[in-house]
């Protein structure tokens, strides 16, 4: 199904729209804004210009970086693993639940899991996959899809949430925040206990150090990589930084554009597995990096979405987002970077919707911790579309009648002064056109207003009183 | 100096007094001003369809039809982005235009733009009895830091109080083509447009662009609101009110 549809539904979801609203007024880009305010805007400008030329810098030698992160995790006893594609990501996945037995998984939030459709794949290879980050895991309980990377379960409501946990906990119903919060702790605590695997997103990896990094505030994330035998930490090839010096100017900017905190509640670093001398820790540590359609976007004119560092501040500050939700755009990344990615990464042909599902109002790309273009991205996918031919004939006919009109002034004055006259006519007493051919889709819920004038700006101009007289205009 | 009005294919269509308003504020300015007969359309349409070649043409055109005038003035912060952002964009591959359009890039100016940083105009015709609240529309804003300048001349206003709606910069839905290819969604982003105009308890919206116009309008009276006037900034400065 295509965004389209999709939006409709969502448009029509009154529980959807309510929880939209709460999180548009209680959100993410007034906490940002004053973040922003309080580091200081010139600086926080320079510090987004910092970010981009970092990102930049490692995707312009990202074999090299990749091979100094692999020799360096290796170095300090972890495995490195390649998967090439989302099946093989799975693929890898299972064979470590093989190799060491493993029944039960716990998870730390992870887009690229969500990519690959690792709980799918776990299930169906007999591992049990839980999901502890508290969004993640009413989701799992719901059994649907995030709508959001950084707050998956925002359009799931207070009332929704207590009544999933009344009937998968088999308890009484909670209804306030920190009761139900603090049961979803007690099953979970079980699970932390129990697991013997756990899977953990990557928000960076550091080439100098060997380490992987996750940005989390739950503090399910250190239980997930510390406690189970077994720790995989699975995420994209894009990740990697060079240095930690690296790692820190991202930081100040990741968790400032996504929640507006100076600094999230934890931030984990994890260099190999447990050493000889450490009381905790995983037995074994595994890192799968992912290329899944990453390395296609090397090198071309797409690269600048690779800078992506996953805040969502695109999501929060789209106004089309806003209005339809996460699930509309129909794969694992909503929103603007969505837009972009889910045509790269699935397939141009597969998300036609998307690249046009935007505004290019640009209040994305100004939110953007790293300054990624995103309207330009989605123009140029849109260039893409029509270089492969992909866009309906009835579109291109117009868009080329129009250009081709315009290259013809007397034609395009012909043209537009007989269509000030019909739109005049449907405009009727009140100037305003219920119903507008051709353009059907612009009067589903507004009028069109008509034209002031029977005549148009260049007939009027042509017949203005000389200068000297430009006081007066002439007669509409 | 001349100054070149480049009217815009929406003014020109459909509401061509924000032209002559336009026309007016620059010759008050004492500016010799100028109205290319051929000109058109920017390629904006084509530009953000994909269709690269009908954008060459049209951007080509325009730049034909304007490299005599000191200045370039458009009362639209789209087709002035269009213009001074992506014009260049579209000739990236051909050096020659690019040139020409370096050129005309630096030389172009939204309308209120031009009247506060260029012009300078410490005085303002145009007359407004009430209170109004400004939209800043989405390229004015972001691609050539239209904020302030309309605000400054709005100030200037015999009679005219401005006051700020709740999230004045949020895009009001229209979005060119989005607006034909998503009606739904479009329509539901100018309900929270109106919904924050009417908030404001002003008595008209004024803006820059004529898409986010046509859109506000629109949804206003679909909403039943038939008193909220919606105002083109150059209609307001040269007190089209008054006449």
């Amino acid at each position: 199904m295509h965004f389209k549809p999709r939006a409709t539904e969502a448009l029509a979801n009154a529980t959807l729209q309510a929880n939209l609203r709460k999180f548009q007024s209680a959100g993410f880009t007034a906490l940002r804004a004053k973040a922003v305010a309080d580091f200081g805007p010139e600086l926080f400008e320079k510090l987004r210009g910092e970010g981009a030329a970092i990102r930049d810098r490692s995707l312009a030698n990202l074999d090299a970086w990749i091979e100094r992160f692999e020799a360096e995790a290796v170095r300090r006893g972890a495995q490195v693993l390649y998967a090439e594609s989302r099946d093989e990501a799975c693929e890898l996945l299972i064979d470590i639940c093989r190799r060491h037995e493993v029944r039960k998984a716990i998870k730390s939030k992870s887009m690229l899991s969500e990519e690959a459709g690792v709980n799918e794949a776990l299930s169906a290879a007999g591992v049990t996959p839980i999901e502890t980050d508290l969004g993640e895991y009413i989701l799992q309980l719901a059994d649907e899809p995030p709508s959001h990377i950084i707050a998956p379960a925002l359009h799931k409501s207070k009332e929704e949430v207590a009544g999933l946990f009344q009937t998968h906990h088999h308890s009484l119903r909670k209804d306030d925040i920190p009761s139900m919060t603090r049961e979803a702790r007690e099953v979970l605590r079980q699970h932390f206990l129990s697991a013997d695997l756990g899977i953990s997103g990557g928000n960076f990896l550091i080439a100098e150090s060997g380490s992987g990094v996750i940005v989390t505030n739950e503090g399910n994330g250190r239980m997930v990589t510390t406690l189970p035998r077994v720790h995989v930490c699975i995420t994209g090839i894009e990740k990697v930084l060079p240095t930690l010096e690296d790692f820190s100017t991202l930081l100040r900017l990741l968790t400032r554009s996504a929640t507006g905190q100076p600094i999230s509640n934890y931030v984990s670093l994890f260099t190999g597995p447990r050493g000889r001398h450490d009381s905790d820790g995983p037995e074994h540590m595994v890192f799968i990096l992912v290329d899944a359609g990453r390395t296609n976007l090397v090198g071309g004119d797409m690269q600048e979405m690779l800078r992506c560092i996953r805040c969502g501040a695109c999501m929060n500050h789209c106004p089309v987002y806003r209005a339809v939700g996460g699930h509309s755009y129909g794969w694992v990344y909503p929103g603007p970077m969505g837009s972009v990615l889910t045509p790269s990464y699935v397939g141009l042909e597969k998300a036609l919707d998307l690249p046009h599902a935007a505004t290019l109002c640009g209040a994305c790309s100004v939110a953007c911790p790293v300054k990624i273009p995103l309207p330009e991205l989605l123009r140029k996918l849109r260039e893409k579309q029509v270089e492969r031919d992909l866009r309906p004939r009835a579109e291109m006919a117009a868009i080329r009648l129009w250009s081709w009109t315009a290259q013809h002034p007397r034609l395009y004055a012909l043209a537009t002064a007989i269509a000030a006259r019909f739109l005049r006519i449907l405009g009727g007493r009140d100037g305003m056109i219920g119903m507008l051919p051709f353009g059907r889709e612009w009067t589903r819920g507004r009028y069109f207003p008509a034209p002031k004038s029977r005549r148009t700006f260049r007939a009027l101009y042509a017949v203005r009183p000389e200068a000297g007289e430009t006081g007066d205009r002439p007669r509409f | 100096m001349r100054v070149g009005l480049f009217v815009t294919c929406l003014v020109d269509l459909m509401r061509p007094s924000i032209g002559f308003a336009a026309l007016k504020l620059l010759e008050a300015a004492n500016y010799e001003v100028v109205v290319p007969e051929a000109q058109t359309c920017c390629g904006q349409p084509g530009w953000n369809s994909g269709d690269r070649k009908s954008a060459i043409a049209l951007a080509e055109k325009l730049i034909g039809e304007f490299e005599g005038c000191d200045y370039v003035v458009v009362p639209s912060g789209s087709c002035a982005g269009m213009i001074r952002v992506h014009f260049l964009e579209v000739f990236r591959d051909e050096p020659f235009l690019l040139a020409r359009a370096e050129r005309l890039a630096a030389r172009t100016y939204e309308l209120t733009e031009f009247l506060a940083k260029v012009a300078k105009r410490a005085q303002i015709s145009g007359g407004f009895e009430g209170t109004v609240t400004y939209h800043d529309s989405c390229s004015g804003l972001r691609e050539l830091g239209v904020k302030a300048q309309p605000r400054q001349l709005l100030a200037k206003v015999a009679g005219l109080k401005l006051v700020e709606m709740e999230e004045c910069e949020t895009c009001c839905g229209f979005g060119g083509t989005f607006s034909i290819k998503f009606g739904e969604i479009s329509s539901a982003m100018a309900e929270k447009k109106c919904a924050n105009i009417e908030a404001s308890e002003a008595q008209a919206v004024v803006l820059g662009d004529l898409g986010c116009m046509l859109n506000i309008e629109g949804r206003m009276r679909a909403r039943g609101n038939s008193k909220m006037r919606v105002l083109h900034v150059a209609e307001v400065l040269a007190g089209a009110d008054k006449e």
